[in-house]
C-alpha cells in the first residue's frame, strides 16, 4: 500500500472523538445507578471503544491508554461483573473530562495537564483494582459472563474476505489494538496470496492467526472485531481449548472453530505448558466455558441489533465540512441574485406576447426560493446541542452548592443557524448557573417555604415567527427587588423608588452590578449580565426577564434562526443604497418643523412623542455630498438599539427585502458603522449600516 | 486581445507552481499611463472590464469601493490614484485585473493589459532606487524585453503595504 499522510485524517477523529464525548457524558448522566440500563452503558463503552480505537490508529498514546482503562471498567460494568454505582459514575464523568482536555491538546499540540489525567487514571485503577465480585451471585446464572473464568488466553483466528479494504477497515488496526488486551503471538497466513500479477491492489489475501496472553473476557476480543464482522471469518477460542475441546458439542464448533484445537500444540509451545487439567478453576470451569463457545455467536449477534440501530440512526447523516455548505449557501445566493436580475429584465417585455417567458420565470422564482430555504436549513441545527451539555453543568454545580436541582428541558429538536448555536452556548450557560446559584434556595430554604425540596430549572425552545425563543425559567426565590435597586444606588445607577418592575430588572444589565451576598467561583463576580445582554445583541437578539417574588424568574431570549440572512430596509442616501436592518427600526417619518430644535452644540434633536431623540445625518457619517440635508426634505428612519434611540436621516425609503449578509473582512477590512454587505438584485453591492454602532456614537455624541 | 490573454491565463494557471519558481516566470503586463507593470501570472484570478463599484464609506481615495464577484465581496484599488498619475480616465479600455494574493481576492484598476510574457532570471534587474511613486520595497525587479522596460510588482508585498489599507492593521 502507498505510504499515505494519514494526519489529514485527524480532524475528522477528533470530531467524532469529541461527538463520542458527548455521547458518553449524556450516557453517564441518564444512567441510573438503581438500575443501569444495558442499552446505554453499551452506547457509553461503544464511545469509548473507538475513541480508544482511533487514538491507538492515529498514535495518540496517552489518549489510547486512558481509554483503555475507561474501557475496561466499562466493559466489567457492562457484562454484569460490576455494579454501577454513583461514585463509578463519578470517576467516569471526570475521566470524560480528562479525556476531553488530553484530546485537545493533541489535537492543538499543546501541553496536556498530565497531573489531572495521572490523578484520575490512578482513581480509576484503583476502582478495577478493588474486587468486582458484587454481582458474583447471579453471575454464574448468565451464559455470557466469560470473566468469571478467564482463560489464559485465546486464540484467534482472523480471515478478512478479500474486500475488507473496501470498508475502510485496516487489519493492522486490528491486531494493535488486541496488543493493548495483553500479549499477543501474530502469525500471518500467506498462502492466500497470488502470484503479483494477478494480486488485485485492493484485495486482502492475508489471515492471521493470533494467539493473545491476555486475561480479558470473550466479548472483549469480539469488540475489537466489531467493525470487520461481517467481512471475514473468525473464530475466537480459548487457548487452553485442547481441554474443553472433548465436552465441546460437535454442532457448536463445526464451522467456525475448525481445527483450532489440533493446531495449538503445533503452533505454540506455550500451550501444554499450562495444562488446565492441572488448574483446578479452569477445569471446574469446564462447563462455564462451554456455553461460553456455544453463546458465542448469539451473544455477539445479540449485541448486533444495538450497533446497527446506531449505524441505521448515523446512516441518516453524512458530515460535510462547513465551507462547503458556506459556498453551497453562496452559489444559491448568486441564483436568487440571477433570478432577480432576470425578472427586472423581463418587467419591460409585454405580459401578453411573452407569456410562456413569464410562466418559467415565475416557476425559477418559486424554485430558487424553496431551493434557497432548503440549503439554508443544511446549517441547521436542534438546540439540543447547547441543551445536552446542561445536565452536567446543573449535576456538578447543585453538588457543589448543595442544592437540589432538576433540570427539564423543553423542544431540544427545535432548529437554529449553526453559528448561532455556538455563540448561544455560553450565555445561556451563564444564565443557568445564574439561575442555580442565585434563583434556586437551599433544600431548607425550600422546604420552609412550602416548596419541594428539589428546584426545578427549565430551559426551552421553540419557533416564533422568524425568531427562536429560548427560556430559562427556575422555579426559586425570584429577583429580589428591594435588593437590586439598593445595590444600583450603591453602584451610582439612576433609580427611583416607582420604578416599575420590568425596569429594575433591567437593572442587572447594567456593566459591573452584582447582586450575590457573597461572591462565588460560580458567578456573582458582576461581569455577568451586562455581558450576556451584549452576546445575545450581537446575534440581534433580544433578552426580557420576568420575575415573580417566590414564584421564580423567567428569562427570555429572542434570536433570528440565522445570521446569513437579515431582513432588511434599503434606504436611499444621497445616489447610494444602505441596508437597515429591520429588527432596530422603530419607526420612520417625515420629521415637522415643530419638531426639530437644536441644542448649544449645534447637536440636533427630534421630539418623538413625549422624548427626544438625537438626529443623526448618515451622510455625514458615511461621506455621500449630494444627500438632502434638510430633515423636512427626506426621511428619519428611528433606531433602536440597547434601549437607545437615534433618529437616522435618509433621502428616501427604496422597499424592503430579505439579504444574504456577505463579509466584508474576508477580503477588505472592517468598516465603521458598518456591519457586512449584500448584493442587490442589479447585481450591484449595497453596505448594511450597523444600527447599534451608529446608536452608540450618536447618543454619545449628543452626549458630549 | 483580450481572449487571447484569458486563453493564455487558463493554460499557465493550471501549471504547478513550483515550475515558475524563481524570479523568472510569466508576468500579465499592464499600463499605467506612459509605464508598463507587469504582475506574476500566477497570481492572477482573471481579467474584468472596470464595472460600477460600491463607494465604501472612510475608504481612502485609491480604494474605489468593492464589487461583487459571483458572490464575493471584492474591493477595487486604482493603481493609477495609488501610484498618483496625472490623468486617470475610466473608459472602455479601462481593465481590473482580479488578483488572489495571500487568501484575499482584490481587483486593481489599470489602464489596460497588454500581453503575458516569459521573463529568464537574466532579463530581470534589480530596481534601483528611483522617485518613482512606487516603494522600491514593493518592487521585485526591472524586466527587459528587447526596447521595453516592466516594473514588476511585488504583489503581496503591495497587498499588505499599510499604506494601501487594505487589511487590517493591528
Amino acid at each position: 500500500m502507498p505510504p499515505i499522510d494519514i494526519t489529514r485524517f485527524h480532524q475528522t477523529f477528533f470530531d467524532e472523538s469529541f461527538e463520542g464525548l458527548d455521547v458518553m457524558e449524556s450516557g453517564l448522566l441518564r444512567l441510573d445507578p438503581d438500575a443501569p440500563d444495558d442499552e446505554t452503558i453499551n452506547a457509553i463503552f461503544r464511545a469509548a471503544h473507538s475513541i480508544k480505537g482511533g487514538a491507538g490508529t492515529f498514535g495518540f498514546a496517552t489518549v489510547a491508554e486512558f481509554t483503555h482503562l475507561l474501557e475496561t471498567l466499562l466493559d466489567q460494568m457492562r457484562s454484569g461483573n460490576r455494579p454501577v454505582t454513583c461514585k463509578d459514575v463519578d470517576v467516569l464523568l471526570r475521566s470524560v473530562d480528562v479525556l476531553r482536555s488530553l484530546l485537545t491538546a493533541a489535537r492543538d499540540g499543546s501541553e496536556a495537564d498530565t497531573a489531572t489525567a495521572q490523578m484520575v487514571s490512578e482513581e480509576l485503577g484503583a476502582l478495577l483494582a478493588a474486587p468486582a465480585a458484587t454481582v458474583e451471585a447471579p453471575a454464574p446464572a448468565q451464559a455470557d459472563a466469560p470473566v468469571a473464568a478467564a482463560p489464559r488466553g485465546w486464540r484467534i483466528e482472523f480471515i478478512p474476505k478479500p474486500e475488507l479494504f473496501a470498508s475502510g477497515n485496516d487489519p493492522l488496526r486490528i491486531i494493535r489494538e488486541l496488543t493493548l488486551l495483553g500479549r499477543a503471538e501474530v502469525i500471518c497466513d500467506t498462502d492466500a496470496l497470488p502470484m503479483l500479477t494477478e494480486a488485485m491492489p485492493e484485495a486482502c489475501y492475508l489471515s492471521w492467526r493470533i494467539d493473545l496472553h491476555a486475561d480479558c473476557g470473550r466479548d472483549a476480543i469480539a469488540d475489537v472485531f466489531a467493525w470487520v464482522e461481517d467481512e471475514c471469518d473468525l473464530s475466537i477460542e480459548p487457548l487452553d481449548g485442547d481441554v474443553a475441546e472433548p465436552t465441546v458439542d460437535a454442532a457448536a464448533v463445526t464451522g467456525t472453530a475448525s481445527d483450532g484445537g489440533e493446531q495449538a500444540p503445533g503452533a505454540d509451545v506455550d500451550t501444554p505448558s499450562t495444562p488446565p487439567a492441572q488448574d483446578p478453576p479452569a477445569a471446574a470451569s469446564g462447563k462455564p466455558e462451554l456455553t461460553v463457545i456455544k453463546g458465542g455467536r448469539p451473544a455477539v449477534a445479540a449485541s448486533r441489533p444495538a450497533t446497527s440501530a446506531e449505524r441505521s440512526g448515523e446512516g441518516g447523516s453524512i458530515r460535510v465540512s462547513t465551507e462547503k455548505i458556506d459556498a453551497l449557501i453562496n452559489l444559491v445566493g448568486e441564483l436568487v441574485i440571477t433570478q432577480a436580475m432576470l425578472q427586472q429584465t423581463a418587467q419591460h417585455l409585454d405580459p401578453v406576447t411573452h407569456e410562456e417567458l413569464f410562466n418559467g420565470l415565475n416557476q425559477l422564482n418559486r424554485n430558487t426560493r424553496v431551493l434557497q430555504e432548503a440549503v439554508m436549513s443544511t446549517r441547521m441545527l436542534p438546540v439540543e446541542f447547547v441543551f445536552s451539555r446542561f445536565p452536567r453543568v446543573v449535576r456538578d454545580l447543585a453538588s457543589k452548592l448543595g442544592k437540589q436541582v432538576q433540570l427539564q428541558t423543553v423542544g431540544e429538536k427545535t432548529e437554529l443557524d449553526k453559528s448561532v448555536i455556538e455563540r448561544i452556548a455560553d450565555p445561556l450557560t451563564h444564565l443557568v448557573r445564574n439561575s442555580l446559584d442565585h434563583g434556586i434556595e437551599s433544600p431548607e430554604r425550600r422546604t420552609a417555604a412550602g416548596k419541594p425540596a428539589t428546584g426545578t430549572i427549565r430551559l426551552s425552545a421553540s419557533h416564533q415567527g422568524g425568531h427562536i425563543v429560548i427560556e430559562v425559567s427556575d422555579d426559586g426565590a425570584g429577583l429580589d427587588r428591594e435588593r437590586i435597586l439598593s445595590k444600583a444606588r450603591e453602584r451610582g445607577i439612576a433609580t427611583s423608588d416607582g420604578m416599575a418592575d420590568e425596569d429594575v430588572w433591567q437593572l442587572i444589565f447594567e456593566p459591573g452590578f452584582s447582586t450575590a451576598e457573597q461572591i462565588t467561583d460560580v458567578s456573582g463576580r458582576g461581569v455577568g449580565m451586562d455581558v450576556v445582554k451584549r452576546n445575545i445583541e450581537a446575534l440581534s437578539g433580544s433578552i426580557e426577564i420576568s420575575s415573580e417574588s417566590g414564584r421564580g424568574s423567567r428569562i427570555l431570549i429572542r434570536l433570528p434562526l440565522t445570521l446569513a440572512i437579515l431582513d432588511g430596509m434599503s434606504v436611499r442616501i444621497g445616489g447610494e443604497i444602505f441596508i437597515v436592518p429591520l429588527n432596530n427600526v422603530i419607526e420612520s417619518l417625515q420629521p415637522q418643523a415643530e419638531q426639530l430644535k437644536s441644542l448649544v452644540n449645534q447637536a440636533q434633536v427630534i421630539r418623538l412623542r413625549a422624548e427626544y431623540v438625537p438626529l443623526v445625518r448618515l451622510q455625514e457619517l458615511f461621506g455621500v455630498h449630494d444627500a438632502v440635508r434638510d430633515p423636512q426634505q427626506g426621511i428619519v428612519v428611528v433606531l433602536e438599539s440597547g434601549g437607545r434611540k437615534i433618529a437616522a436621516l435618509v433621502d428616501e425609503l427604496v422597499g424592503q427585502q430579505q439579504v444574504v449578509i456577505k463579509s466584508l473582512e474576508s477580503n477588505y477590512r472592517r468598516v465603521p458603522c458598518v456591519s457586512g454587505a449584500t448584493i442587490l438584485g442589479n447585481g450591484q453591492v449595497a453596505l448594511i449600516i450597523d444600527a447599534a454602532e451608529i446608536v452608540r456614537q450618536g447618543a454619545r455624541a449628543n452626549a458630549a | 486581445m483580450m481572449e487571447t490573454i484569458e486563453e493564455q491565463l487558463e493554460v499557465r494557471n493550471g501549471i504547478p507552481a513550483d515550475e515558475a519558481a524563481g524570479p523568472a516566470g510569466e508576468f500579465l503586463t499592464f499600463r499605467l499611463g506612459s509605464e508598463e507593470y507587469g504582475v506574476d501570472i500566477l497570481k492572477v484570478q482573471e481579467i474584468r472590464g472596470y464595472d460600477t463599484v460600491t463607494r465604501i464609506p472612510g475608504a481612502p481615495e485609491f480604494i474605489k469601493g468593492v464589487i461583487n464577484l459571483r458572490g464575493t465581496i471584492v474591493p477595487i484599488v486604482d493603481l493609477r490614484l495609488k501610484f498618483d498619475l496625472p490623468e486617470v480616465v475610466y473608459n472602455d479600455f479601462t481593465v481590473m485585473i482580479v488578483l488572489n494574493v495571500l487568501n484575499r481576492v482584490v481587483g486593481i484598476v489599470v489602464d489596460g493589459v497588454s500581453d503575458v510574457i516569459q521573463l529568464e532570471a537574466g532579463q530581470i534587474r534589480p530596481a534601483p532606487e528611483f522617485s518613482a511613486a512606487v516603494n522600491a520595497r514593493n518592487i521585485i525587479g526591472l524586466g527587459t524585453v528587447d526596447s521595453r522596460m516592466l516594473i514588476l510588482l511585488d504583489i503581496e508585498k503591495l497587498v499588505s503595504d499599510p499604506n494601501l489599507q487594505l487589511v487590517e492593521i493591528h
